[in-house]
């Protein structure tokens, strides 16, 4: 099997460049940026705001190099964020305004 | 309804080449063929759902592959759940 | 638009975290709930179902069949939670986890994913060398044993209900949950007594 296939960059399944790759089996400690992303990712939910496939198709549409370079909670935000804004939950003057106190 | 022991193909579709999408079925199945183990139950179809269309409510079944036949090599068996659009029955030789 | 979701992460979080409360849509209070909610979920919940396993056939049994309800007779909450499949290893046969399309878990039962299940390694390698991947953990199978991969792809959840180990005959079911780990419950380490 090559990788020639039109593969999604998310659809890791027996890639070649990842094969020699080792597996870091270290725990790592969850951060209290990644416990927050996930639990704003459960009410979203919970609210209606957003299903799981919305999440995973924001998170597929992250550009390769980007997907890679981004910690795994780092994906999730941008995802619900993208997600709310294209449900028109909150709108991007808001967004912006609130990045530039953030 | 496939029955369990059925040999089934993936069904060889790129739909990542044609434009935005949501597939769970992984890139390294299509084509391959396996064997229906059993049905897990029907499950709205996430296609749909990613994108905010109505879903379609469709059979999802536990398929059985050999290493072989997905990665040509490989004494060991994959088993992986897909919906039953991407299926296609194989005519027993 | 694509601008503001490449700012930087913890400034995106800061902002959403305003949005959504000014709008009355989620509140601080309730995001701090729900995380201590989420971090109450952990390996031993699943670790408590294998002991049971281990003791009561008719649990074995029941877990085998509905690993949700298994999951719900052993005081854990399942609501809303997708199904959850438990996949039994024998002496013949070995189980491993993994999900190639990005990083589905059993949470309810086993808590967050750890770091290695979400990394591009593991999620590549599993399905195509799983005994070169099982190594790194210096878990070695039998030439013997099968070993099936389950790519979690869809509406299930999946874990493995690890063999019991020898030499813990006349252990309590508490002393059992206690050797089961993480690893075990994916399939990328085994029980020992010793742990």
């Amino acid at each position: 099997m090559t990788d020639d296939s039109p593969r999604a960059h998310h659809d890791l399944g027996g890639v070649p460049r990842f094969m020699c790759e080792a597996v870091d089996i270290e725990p790592h400690e969850l951060t209290d940026f990644d416990r927050e992303v996930d639990a704003i990712r459960q009410l979203v939910s919970a609210r209606g705001l957003m299903t799981v496939d919305e999440m995973r198709r924001g998170i597929e549409a992250i550009p390769e190099a980007e997907y890679h370079r981004l910690g795994y909670y780092q994906r999730w935000i941008r995802s619900i964020a993208a997600t709310l804004l294209r449900r028109g939950v909150i709108d991007e003057a808001e967004l912006r305004d609130a990045l530039a106190r953030a | 309804m496939i029955a369990p022991g059925t040999h089934v193909r993936v069904r060889d579709d790129w739909p990542e080449a044609r434009g935005p999408c949501h597939i769970r079925t992984p890139h390294y199945l299509r084509g391959h063929t396996g064997v229906v183990l059993r049905h897990l139950g029907d499950f709205p179809n996430p296609e749909d759902l990613a994108f905010r269309r109505p879903p379609a409510v469709l059979p999802l079944y536990h398929v059985r592959f050999a290493q072989t036949e997905i990665w040509g090599e490989g004494g060991d068996e994959l088993l992986v759940e897909v919906f039953g659009p991407w299926l296609e029955v194989e005519k027993t030789a | 638009m694509k601008n503001l979701l490449e700012s930087p992460p913890d400034k995106l979080l800061t902002a959403l975290r305003d949005i959504l409360a000014a709008k009355s849509i989620v509140s601080p209070a309730e995001i701090a709930e729900r995380i201590a909610l989420t971090d109450a979920a952990s390996p031993a919940q699943g670790a408590r179902m294998v002991a049971r396993a281990w003791t009561d056939p008719d649990y074995r049994a029941l877990m085998l069949h509905d690993g949700a309800k298994a999951a719900e007779a052993a005081g854990i909450p399942m609501r809303g939670m997708p199904p959850l499949g438990v996949l039994a290893d024998t002496p013949d046969l070995h189980h491993l986890v993994v999900c190639t399309l990005c990083s589905c878990y059993p949470r309810a039962v086993l808590g967050y994913p750890p770091f290695w299940f979400k990394s591009a390694a593991y999620r590549a390698r599993a399905v195509r060398d799983p005994r070169g991947l099982l190594a790194e953990w210096g878990t070695v199978l039998p030439s013997h044993m099968k070993l099936t991969v389950v790519d979690s792809t869809a509406d299930y959840r999946w874990m493995v209900l690890p063999l019991r180990p020898a030499g813990t005959e006349g252990f309590t079911e508490a002393q059992l949950a206690a050797l089961v780990r993480e690893g075990d419950m994916i399939g990328v380490t085994l029980p020992i007594a010793s742990a």
